[in-house]
């Protein structure tokens, strides 16, 4: 199971048999619209708070997940999620709704690997026939509690990122049909001393290296093995710092596809969200949403998601704190 | 596809120092535009404080008030623009193309006043609204304070200023 340092081998290849994308309105006047389940026109989603908008969010990824895999509510055995409020309520909340056994997660915005890495090791290891794993965000709660009131005029700089709004779910079980997840890094703490909130991609971009370079030593990959390799949420700034640090380690990344899902989730040149997408959301919902229709219909065979993940809290960096970064690599496969 | 297996497994970890990753990320960053932010923030809040003026001798012409009269319902009218525009939506857009053009003036303060409020409305009219509105506005009215203290006493010892 346990391959290299950090990397675990599912060799029962647990598949995705369901997953659920919902969005705001933002994502969904961005490029990868089509492959959203649910977009929602207004940010408010005709809630009273924007907490109560982040946990519709989740709850209806939810709902969906479980609908595509065929399966009802009462035959999940374990859901793990997570996400940016503080102590993790969308989830926790969703959780209640869903009334099966759950295990809160925090990785920021690594949460959506860290939770879909550990409900594979769940299901790969016996644990159990039906896991989910979700997370969430939201561009308003995200600013209420990292940054300033939504409304507030503060100008951003070009380093700064977009919160996604949107809830990403995928179930996984035993057996199925659908992509399958056949290993995943779990990325240890890198901290290079960035301690600018506007600049998270910058600090989480030699976490992301880190991870992919020790997913390639633990498994004997190589990035040519996958058609495409996806960072989380780098975003303009980090994914081109990530890109040349891999340039300079020697790793060959022109044999892949080397994207980012804070990238490809907006159309950078118009819509006004500065360096690119960030939050749990943003690499759950290209996950969910747009990688895994394009395993399933064949135009991708391979693909490493790493979710990358600032660790601060709206306390550490007003306490001059640099930010821990973290990414989880999670190996998607076509199934069968 | 894949590599030669001698070439596997032998990716050399990251050997960077904090200085060293700082430097590189740096020189990585979006640069930014310092003289356009200036100008743009020197043609916005020219622009504001030309919209107050108007009013203020809108309100001598139309009610007769001397300037001094006029200046409070001067300030009255700004603040409610700003707080209308914050509660649409708009001042943050604004500000965001404007920067310091729109935070400066008197509607700058408004509008971390407003939009602190209604963000906080969802906790209640007691700590939401009322514990939350001066979050960003107090430290503008503590320094402000303290800046006008120091000031004071500077006039004191230098003996200028004052009646």
């Amino acid at each position: 199971m346990l391959r290299g340092k950090q990397t675990w081998w599912f060799d029962k290849r647990p598949v995705i048999i369901g997953s659920g994308a919902v969005v705001g309105p933002d994502e969904g006047e961005g490029p990868l619209a089509e492959d959203f389940d649910l977009i929602h026109p207004e940010l408010d989603l005709q809630q009273k708070s924007w907490e109560k908008a982040e946990r519709l969010l989740m709850e209806q990824a939810a709902d969906i997940a479980v609908k595509q895999s065929s399966i009802e509510k009462h035959d999940l055995q374990f859901f793990i999620g997570g996400d940016l409020l503080n102590q993790i309520i969308s989830n926790s909340f969703t959780a209640r709704e869903l009334g099966v056994p759950y295990l809160g997660v925090f990785g920021a915005c690594s949460t959506s690997m860290e939770s879909l890495a550990l409900a594979s090791m769940i299901v790969n290891s016996g644990g159990a026939q039906y896991v989910m794993a979700g997370t969430c965000s939201h561009n308003c709660t995200a600013e209420k509690q990292f940054r300033y009131p939504t409304e507030y005029g503060s100008q951003k700089p070009p380093t700064a990122q977009y919160t996604v709004t949107g809830a990403g779910a995928a179930v996984l079980a035993a057996e199925g049909d659908g992509p399958v997840v056949t290993c995943a890094t779990i990325g240890k703490i890198v901290d290079l001393g960035i301690a600018d909130p506007f600049n998270m991609g910058a600090a989480m971009a030699p976490a992301a290296v880190d991870t992919i370079q020790t997913h390639f030593n633990d498994t004997g990959r190589v990035p040519g093995d996958y058609d495409l390799i996806v960072t989380g949420d780098l975003a303009r700034v980090g994914h081109q710092i990530a890109k040349d640090l891999l340039e300079r380690n020697e790793v060959p990344m022109d044999d892949t596809v080397f994207n980012d899902c804070g990238l490809m989730i907006y159309d950078l040149e118009k819509q006004g969200v500065q360096a690119g997408g960030s939050g749990c959301g943003c690499s759950a919902v290209v996950t969910y949403g747009h990688l895994l229709k394009r395993i399933k219909n064949g135009e991708l065979n391979r693909v490493l998601v790493v979710a990358t993940g600032a660790l601060m809290s709206p306390l550490s960096f007003q306490q001059k704190e640099t930010i821990p970064c973290i990414a989880h690599a999670v190996a998607i496969e076509k199934g069968g | 596809m894949a590599g030669k297996a001698a070439d596997k497994g032998k990716y050399k970890n990251m050997t960077m120092s904090s200085k060293e990753y700082k430097a590189f990320a740096k020189s990585r960053e979006p640069g930014r535009s310092v003289l356009k932010n200036c100008l743009r923030a020197f043609v916005v809040g020219g622009l504001i404080c030309v919209i107050g003026q108007a009013i203020q001798n809108g309100y001598m012409a139309w009610l007769h008030l001397t300037s001094t009269q006029a200046s409070g319902p001067t300030v009255a009218t700004m603040i409610f623009i700003s707080v209308v525009l914050t509660s649409l939506g708009v001042y943050d857009k604004m500000a965001q193309w404007a920067g310091a053009g729109t935070a400066v003036p008197v509607t700058g303060f408004a509008n971390s006043m407003c939009s602190a409020a209604l963000e906080h409305r969802s906790e209640g009219l007691v700590l939401g609204v009322g514990g939350n509105m001066f979050k960003l506005a107090g430290s503008v009215i503590v320094y402000g304070a303290v800046a006008a203290f120091f000031v004071g006493i500077a006039h004191i010892i230098l003996g200028t200023g004052g009646q």
